[in-house]
């Protein structure tokens, strides 16, 4: 197992180098000059060509390339053109944000997903199973930003609720500081995933209710109760699984759209604000972190894989 | 022989809808076994076959109510399994075992063989939890397995060895009656005659009841002491091993007989083949089901259903439902090919 781990550790070395290589490219390819847009408008010649020399522009690439990935090793990403600080501290103060966010919208995804997937597929063309289905479908089909101004709409800003249930009222933005503020974006952030996961939890399910060892079981006598979640979901987790992961990482790094709607300073917001100002080391930063983050993420996934089913010899 | 009644099938029907439309509604039903009824005795054999589609496996797991009978009766030790709830239908699993055509599917594929064997222990309550080890070690040996293996995973096992497993599951909890729903069918030649031979051996130790379904005609005069035809969701004779295959007398029976291949070149033998494919089980034929085969039908064959009967060339206990079996053993009606 630790074998394993080790190996598939090594072989996320070569995705990480072309992660890398993208984002160093972003510098090199995006219009304009770097350390022109860093001298800021009007600058002399002479300061534009200092910029250049301390940010090793004049050296080849290869060169430049090294330095950047030595340095990102070393956790040094350089300092933000924009407020000058590390990109490191910057990310840093962001990043827990946007992870406690993505990982409660992971949780309330997979808690209302898998419900809504094991009652559709127990209840398999049945009206409940339907229902339950079409509600995934708008779920899934619903843009998260719109489905979010709505949750404002109705429970932060709306005058519907009693006086005595007032304290209930969500808050619009931020993060962190009130549950209140929480509740909200994770809703809104999660409800995507959730109906994907019921979708994929439902025919996961069907798959493995038509098999013959569920069949052994009811024969043995086991409660339904047994069946269906000792059985039956434990084979049908593995591409639920998946799915969490993949659903996890997009949160992640996509979670631009909520943070904005919610006002949040996430990595998101981060991100997007680099891209507008041009602030290239903060957008290098940024996409490089999300890229890992993604990659490990799905290395673990991999890694439950061998928990949840026994067939699959990692070794 | 004082024969003890262990199981009596009355009427039973097994219907399945088939929903249609937007919104899911019942528009027909297939009637995979429409009103059959028979008796299987204690420490018999008795044997369903016929050809895929004609109901066999569904009335095994009608029995069962492993489906949910449409209609009829099945009465176990006394006792009608169709109508008793599911709760107390469930302390009645323990006497009534299955094992599964395919080794390959029907054992969990994420639990180890103790744990599919003490689980079924467990929910009935056969063992106290210490003793139950020991138990599925004593169950592997029965079955030709090795103590040892009992922490293994399906997938480390072949086939043979699974079906064995499937074995033993059934035989945890000591039932009575074990329906083998074409138990031996997807192993090879050579392990189908291991996992009879210990069907028989343990039959005979642990005085069980088989109900064995199958499409092998071959495997069937090999272990049964009666057996079943159906056809289209009904029986078209029922009779002891011996006459059936010496004396068949319903015209599928014949037919089904003599696709038996023969291991002999020289030999030449008479072989029936049926025109056409099986109806469809959701609009059956009206009258007798066999007639758009039949190369006796007449008219009133197409009207009218025959009865299962017996007659003066039948031993006792030997059924057939046809309204022409007498004729046809004269050789008084000539077959239309």
């Amino acid at each position: 197992m630790t074998k394993y781990i080790i190996r598939r550790l090594l072989q996320t070395i070569p995705v990480l180098i072309g992660v890398t290589i993208l984002v160093f490219s972003l510098m090199h390819l995006v219009p304009g000059d770097a350390a022109k847009i860093i001298a800021g408008e009007g600058a002399s010649d002479q300061t534009v060509e200092n910029i250049r020399e301390r940010l090793g522009l004049n050296d080849p690439l290869y060169v430049q390339y090294g330095t950047f990935v030595g340095n990102a090793v070393q956790g040094d990403l350089g300092s933000s053109i924009r407020s000058g600080r590390p990109v490191m501290d910057e990310i840093g103060a962001r990043f827990w944000v946007t992870f406690e966010l993505a990982f409660y919208s992971t949780i309330v995804a997979v808690f209302l997903g898998l419900i809504a997937g094991i009652i559709s597929a127990v209840r398999h063309y049945t009206l409940t199973d339907v229902t339950v289905m079409i509600i995934a479908l708008f779920g899934l089909s619903m843009p998260n930003f719109w489905f979010g101004l709505l949750l404002i709409q109705w429970f932060a800003i709306g005058n519907w609720m009693p006086e005595s249930l007032e304290f209930l009222k969500m808050r619009p933005s931020g993060w962190g500081d009130d549950w209140r503020q929480v509740v909200l974006p994770v809703l809104t952030l999660g409800t995507g995933g959730a109906a994907i996961i019921a979708r994929m939890t439902r025919s996961s399910m069907l798959e493995v209710i038509g098999q013959d060892y569920i069949r052994t079981a009811r024969a043995k006598g086991l409660t339904e109760r047994i069946v269906v979640y000792r059985h039956a979901l434990k084979n049908a987790l593995i591409p639920v699984v998946t799915v969490v992961g993949l659903e996890f990482g997009g949160f992640l790094g996509g979670a631009v759209l909520t943070e904005t709607i919610f006002a949040i300073n996430g990595m998101g917001r981060l991100t997007i604000d680099a891209i507008r100002t041009r602030d290239f080391p903060m957008v290098q930063g940024t996409v490089l972190v999300i890229s890992v983050l993604f990659v490990v993420v799905n290395l673990l996934v991999d890694v439950s894989y061998r928990y949840l089913n026994k067939r699959i010899d990692l070794n | 022989m004082a024969k003890q009644e262990l199981l009596k099938v009355e009427g039973l029907k097994q219907y399945f809808p088939i929903k249609g439309g937007f919104l899911g509604r019942t528009v027909n039903h297939v009637k995979a076994v429409d009103d059959i009824s028979f008796t299987i005795y204690e420490g018999e054999t008795v044997s369903i076959v016929g050809e895929s589609g004609c109901g066999k496996s569904t009335t095994g797991r009608s029995i069962l109510r492993l489906e949910e009978p449409t209609e009829g009766k099945v009465e176990f030790q006394g006792v009608d399994l169709a109508t008793i709830s599911k709760r107390q239908m469930r302390d009645y699993r323990k006497d009534l075992q299955i094992i599964f055509q395919d080794p390959y599917a029907s054992i969990n594929p994420r639990q180890t063989v103790a744990s599919v064997l003490n689980e079924a222990m467990e929910i009935q309550n056969v063992l106290p939890a210490n003793k139950r080890r020991a138990r599925i070690e004593e169950l592997l040996e029965t079955v030709g397995l090795l103590p040892y293996q009992a922490d293994r995973f399906p997938h480390e096992f072949s086939g043979g060895q699974r079906q064995r497993i499937g074995i033993a599951r059934a035989l945890s909890v000591d039932p009575k009656l074990i329906i083998c729903d074409e138990a031996v069918s997807a192993l090879d030649v050579s392990i189908q005659a291991q996992v009879l031979n210990l069907l028989e051996d343990l039959q005979e130790q642990y005085n069980l009841t088989y109900l064995f379904i199958s499409h092998d005609l071959g495997v069937v005069r090999h272990i049964s002491d009666r057996i079943i035809v159906m056809y289209l969701g009904k029986i078209v004779e029922i009779a002891d091993k011996h006459s059936l295959f010496e004396n068949p007398q319903h015209p599928y029976t014949k037919a089904l007989l003599s696709a038996i291949p023969v291991p002999d070149p020289d030999k030449k033998k008479e072989r029936i083949v049926l025109k056409g494919d099986v109806p469809s089980p959701i609009d059956p034929p009206a009258g007798c089901r066999f007639h758009t085969r039949c190369p006796f039908a007449t008219d009133k064959c197409r009207t009218e259903e025959p009865k299962l009967r017996t007659s003066d060339l039948m031993k006792e206990g030997h059924e057939a439902a046809c309204h022409y079996m007498e004729e046809i053993s004269a050789g008084a009606m000539q077959p239309n090919y």
